[in-house]
């Protein structure tokens, strides 16, 4: 396969399903309601869970005292950390302790325990007979107050080999990369900007909650159904933290309401397994929206210094980067991500960056669409804006100059291979929004992103049926409409409607391990799959037809459908229909089955570059996106609307990321902000409609020249709007959200500095 | 031989190298020559690593061909959403 994929054949014109819009095969389920997502299943006898969670930001337990809960009438089960598996070690003991507590609780919402009974309000009662006992201890939630040697220490020794001595307990990972001389290019300079940016960190914002049926019998075996970005996973570590083998647990997954890197982690399907374990019965487990946020995964925040040095033409000279990455109460903050990603649109001959990943006392952070990339890109685009700006110099004309290409070695470090990141600002700077007249104040922001994409493990198979209809089973949870592009492709190289394919995704126990709906990895990785899986079925259809006709297999050629007879001495014979084949087959050989099992490691990087205006209202502070376009290469669009609409989605999480998301922390440690009338994400009402180009410049490692659309989308809107804020404002914004109050504050602090010089 | 490029925070694992010549015809191979040389650069190569080999990021596959002319760099997994 690896071989394969380096000498893959693209095609990229001559279509016949691929780049149609089909309607998604869930699209009926899912507007009328008939769709079952995580909290939707029921079975006999079936229990209902709650967990107990510490309402302090960092305290040991000092006792747990479950025997008024266990009383209660109704409960059937407690759990804490001691029926849990023992001996684990590396992330799958990460998840243990962040799922359920062992001796500290190190984030407010960290699970302590949790109960079973015959009905979500006896559980939630019963919660409330819990008794803990705590220690309190220091906390701290800043990443920046967390690096200084004065801070509470989390956990003493977390930190890896990577983190260079004399740095404080909670930095626990560290990233260096780069090349050239950045001092060199500094003193080449004309002009050099440097400036520190801050992010809060925000949360996927999902609609919906986190959710499982789960069964556990005492002999091992156990079945979960979920609201998961990848099952397999979920399979994985449970079976790890409830101390029984992966085959024995089969989890299936649930239509989902949204993930976008959150649910690619596990928190309560183990909790749910141990409680059925104990209790002998199924049991159904349903975050509220309070412990989404309380105790799920949200972003990084991020506090970062950034110095570029341009010449008076546009042309940078140097840059260097400092991450410093807020990850929560365990290690995993992306800031190598960060780190890779803030340059990988410039060309550039001297450049630095250094993460660091720091640990508080918070959740702990999971991935959210381009982990650690749009951070940077705030950051990096920013200062690229401020130089634009001291210098009189159009933005995307200094992107132009100075962007990556086929050829250039990465700030990262490798050559690219052929990207798109040219064509989308040359069609950015085409668009009529590039020179459409501003409104009072308003401003327009530019900003570039980039993301990598992934392969990771994937097995598909590809069941026909005796009318030549086909079952596609796909081990990729569809977040963004892959059934819908899985169908289409199939369709595309067996020749036959997209309505003849059924796409399933398939359980555990049924295809071999896929890896998570993550990386932006579907659409490339399953779909190319299911592209050879079809290959490989067409070949065995085309041996039935040789085997009919009296040839040789490669005498036999599939076109539009049909087995055909191919070459001088092939004979003649009419075309032989897909459904001709199949009627006979298992009097000709047996059901005609494909499939494919590989690791395709042929993903393409992606780059977009967005414009946005946003006009603030100088009185409130309230901030107005009045128009926002997406330039994106998709390399190949398989379906273009939900291309588009992966675009769209991802401007609009920015969007709110910009200006209005934000975990809250008192100076308790508590999250204040645990609903969503108190963490705002944007509704319909407050954005434009967002348009979108779809650039196409293909992959090289993909058939149709495919590259993941689902996350680069969301690197360029929190630089863009920024922009766009500090352009309309008359002032560099440098810290997220952009919230009423604090484009207010802002205001006023440029007021107040008038008036001073006026005086002075 | 091949020419492995290390990020700069592995360096210190490599006696400060910022380049490791292994004998490799796959990425398999480059780890485990990577790991022969500098044992300490065992702990981050299990922990996660990708290899780049002339610009393809190679996430999993240890049967991927590396040449003696390839461009190789070694880079932390990736993980996305």
């Amino acid at each position: 396969m690896p071989n394969d994929t380096q000498k893959i054949s693209v095609k990229t014109t001559d279509f016949k399903v691929v780049g149609t819009t089909p309607d998604r095969p869930d699209g009926i389920d899912k507007v009328t309601g008939r769709a079952k997502f995580g909290a939707d299943a029921y079975a006999p006898g079936m229990l209902h869970a709650a967990i107990y969670r510490s309402p302090h930001a960092h305290a040991k337990i000092v006792k747990i005292d479950m025997s008024r809960a266990g009383a209660l009438k109704g409960v059937k089960a407690v759990v804490t950390r001691a029926d849990f598996a023992t001996g684990l070690a590396g992330e799958n003991w990460n998840i243990l302790e962040n799922i359920m507590a062992s001796d500290t609780a190190l984030y407010d919402g960290h699970a302590i325990c949790a109960v079973a009974a015959t009905s979500a309000l006896i559980a939630r009662d019963a919660i409330k007979l819990i008794d803990v006992e705590y220690e309190m201890l220091p906390h701290v939630t800043d990443v920046d107050k967390s690096m200084a040697s004065d801070a509470p220490v989390i956990r003493a020794g977390t930190a890896d080999k990577s983190v260079p001595a004399g740095l404080g307990e909670n930095v626990v990972r560290y990233h260096e990369s780069g090349h050239g001389d950045i001092d060199a290019g500094f003193a080449a300079a004309d002009l050099v900007i440097e400036d520190t940016f801050k992010t809060e960190a925000t949360h996927q914002g999902y609609i919906e909650p986190h959710a499982c049926l789960a069964t556990l019998d005492t002999d091992g075996k156990g079945e979960v159904w979920c609201c998961t970005q990848g099952h397999f996973n979920v399979q994985k570590v449970c079976a790890a933290l409830v101390g029984t083998e992966t085959s024995q647990i089969r989890v299936t997954a649930s239509e989902i309401g949204g993930g976008f890197g959150g649910k690619t982690v596990v928190f309560i399907e183990p909790v749910a397994l141990a409680l059925s374990r104990k209790a002998n019965r199924p049991v159904k487990l349903v975050m509220s929206r309070s412990e989404v946020f309380r105790a799920s995964g949200p972003t990084a925040s991020a506090s970062m210094d950034i110095k570029i040095g341009m010449m008076k033409d546009g042309r940078m000279t140097a840059a260097s980067a400092v991450y410093r990455m807020q990850g929560g109460a365990f290690p995993g903050a992306p800031m190598e991500f960060t780190s890779m990603c803030g340059f990988a649109p410039y060309n550039l001959e001297n450049v630095h960056q250094i993460g660091f990943d720091v640990m508080t006392n918070r959740p702990k952070q999971a991935a959210y669409r381009a982990p650690g990339s749009p951070m940077a890109a705030f950051a990096v685009e920013s200062v690229v804006d401020e130089l634009c700006n001291e210098l009189g110099l159009d933005p995307i004309e200094v992107r132009l100059m100075n962007a990556s290409h086929e050829g250039t070695k990465a700030s990262y470090g490798p050559t690219f291979q052929r990207i798109g990141l040219v064509q989308t600002l040359e069609a950015a700077k085409a668009h009529p929004h590039f020179t459409a007249p501003l409104a009072e104040n308003t401003g327009r922001g530019i900003s570039c992103g980039f993301w990598f994409n992934h392969g990771g493990e994937t097995s598909v198979t590809m069941a026909l049926s005796e009318d030549g209809t086909v079952a596609l089973s796909v081990g990729t949870p569809d977040i963004g409409g892959s059934r819908a592009s899985m169908g289409q492709m199939a369709a595309e190289e067996l020749g036959i409607p997209y309505e003849d394919v059924r796409v399933t995704i398939a359980d555990t126990a049924t295809l071999g391990y896929n890896e998570i709906s993550h990386g932006s990895r579907v659409t490339y990785a399953s779909g190319l799959a299911t592209i050879e899986a079809a290959r490989d079925t067409l070949k065995k259809l085309c041996k039935r037809a040789a085997a009919k006709w009296g040839i040789d297999e490669d005498a036999v050629a599939w076109v539009d459908g049909c087995a055909v007879p191919s070459g001088a001495n092939a004979g003649d014979f009419d075309p032989l229909p897909i459904g001709k084949i199949t009627r006979s087959m298992g009097r000709t050989g047996g059901p005609i089955v494909g499939h494919y099992e590989a690791t395709p490691e042929g993903a393409g990087v992606s780059f977009a570059t967005h414009i946005v205006d946003a006009q603030v209202d100088p009185e409130t502070g309230k901030t107005a996106i009045t128009r926002y376009t997406v330039v994106q290469d998709a390399g190949k669009a398989i379906h273009p609307t939900y291309v588009e609409g992966q675009f769209q989605g991802g401007a609009a999480q920015g969007i709110g990321w910009a200006l209005n998301e934000e975990y809250i922390y008192g100076t308790d440690g508590r999250l204040q902000n645990t609903i969503f009338l108190d963490y705002r994400i944007p509704v319909a009402s407050d954005l434009p409609m967002i348009d979108t180009v779809i650039v196409e410049v293909p992959n090289p490692g993909h058939p149709y020249g495919v590259r993941g659309v689902g996350e680069t989308s969301i690197c360029p809107p929190l630089a863009a709007v920024a922009n766009a804020v500090s352009g309309a404002v008359g002032v560099r914004m440098t810290q997220l959200p952009m919230t009423p109050p604090h484009i207010l504050s802002e205001l006023g602090k440029k007021a107040r500095a008038k008036k001073g010089g006026a005086n002075g | 031989m091949v020419e492995v490029n290390l990020w700069s925070g592995l360096r210190s694992l490599a006696d400060g190298h910022e380049t490791v010549d292994v004998d490799a015809k796959t990425v398999g191979e480059v780890l485990s020559g990577l790991i022969r040389a500098y044992p300490a650069l065992e702990d981050p190569i299990e922990a996660g690593v990708s290899v780049a080999v002339d610009g393809r990021i190679i996430a999993s596959a240890l049967d991927e061909p590396v040449n003696p002319d390839s461009e190789v760099f070694l880079m932390q997994r990736l993980k996305g959403g």
